[in-house]
């Protein structure tokens, strides 16, 4: 059976602002408890979302979190409009990471973030083209 | 053990939420590498770091972190306070080192929060 959706939110993420980053994910955890997620499953999509939003605010020059909520899971879109990621395999790397000082001194950097995603997803996929973008989808499931 | 308890043990202050005092935890995390909050605490725990800016509170926020313990006489400016109270957080901060207050809460019985 087709599941319909239910619901799409999407969000603008600006590079280099540490101090809004982060707020994508904010606003859809609140969405995700008003909905009765369970919190478990919100913990690992707010996980997920909050690595791959402040992924565009310290690497990218910006782009936005796109979520679209069905009846049994979430997609969440994470894309960037560069500079792209030249070794997507390198960058899956537990510890390898190309964060600024100033990323690191905010306590990010440790080369976590894409690791970090994939696991918490049940589906997880990246693309990325140097110079031009690099996307996310991320799917989990409710249960 | 309820927060009060641990506001005792570290001499610490409360910067905000007091009302959460009466909250019980079993255990903690500690780390300044929010990458490995993260990555590594999954389950209900309070967090213990050095690191006093805005995304660590967005951290704890996104793992359901109650309580978040500044060590080495680290405090958050008011906007970060600000925040933290405005999301349901309680703030502690104490002078003691990062491996002092784990000594301190380990030895009274509180353990290392299990990981993902």
């Amino acid at each position: 059976m087709l599941m319909e959706e239910l619901l799409s939110v999407k969000y603008d993420v600006i590079s280099g602002d540490f101090i809004r980053g982060g707020e994508a994910s904010s606003n859809l955890k609140k969405l995700l408890n008003q909905l009765g997620i369970r919190s478990d499953v919100v913990k690992r999509i707010c996980v997920a979302c909050y690595e791959a939003e402040m992924n565009i605010v310290i690497h990218s020059v910006g782009g936005y979190i796109q979520a679209k909520i069905y009846n049994d899971r979430i997609e969440i879109i994470a894309y960037d409009n560069g500079p792209g990621i030249p070794d997507i395999e390198l960058a899956m790397q537990e510890g390898y990471s190309t964060a600024s000082e100033i990323a690191r001194e905010m306590g990010f950097g440790g080369g976590m973030g894409l690791p970090n995603i994939k696991r918490s997803s049940d589906e997880f996929y990246i693309t990325s083209e140097v110079g031009k973008y690099t996307k996310l989808k991320i799917i989990i499931y409710f249960d | 053990m309820q927060l009060s308890m641990i506001k005792d043990l570290l001499n610490a202050e409360v910067l905000c939420n007091e009302d959460m005092l009466c909250m019980e935890t079993f255990s903690a995390f500690a780390s300044d590498l929010m990458s490995d909050v993260l990555a590594l605490s999954c389950k209900e725990t309070i967090l213990i770091t050095g690191l006093t800016n805005i995304q660590t509170i967005r951290t704890a926020e996104m793992l359901d972190i109650k309580c978040i313990i500044f060590v080495r006489n680290k405090k958050p400016d008011n906007n970060v306070i600000q925040f933290a109270k405005e999301k349901g957080i309680c703030l502690l901060a104490t002078s003691y080192t990062m491996f002092t207050t784990c000594g301190i809460l380990y030895c009274n019985g509180i353990k290392g929060a299990d990981m993902c």
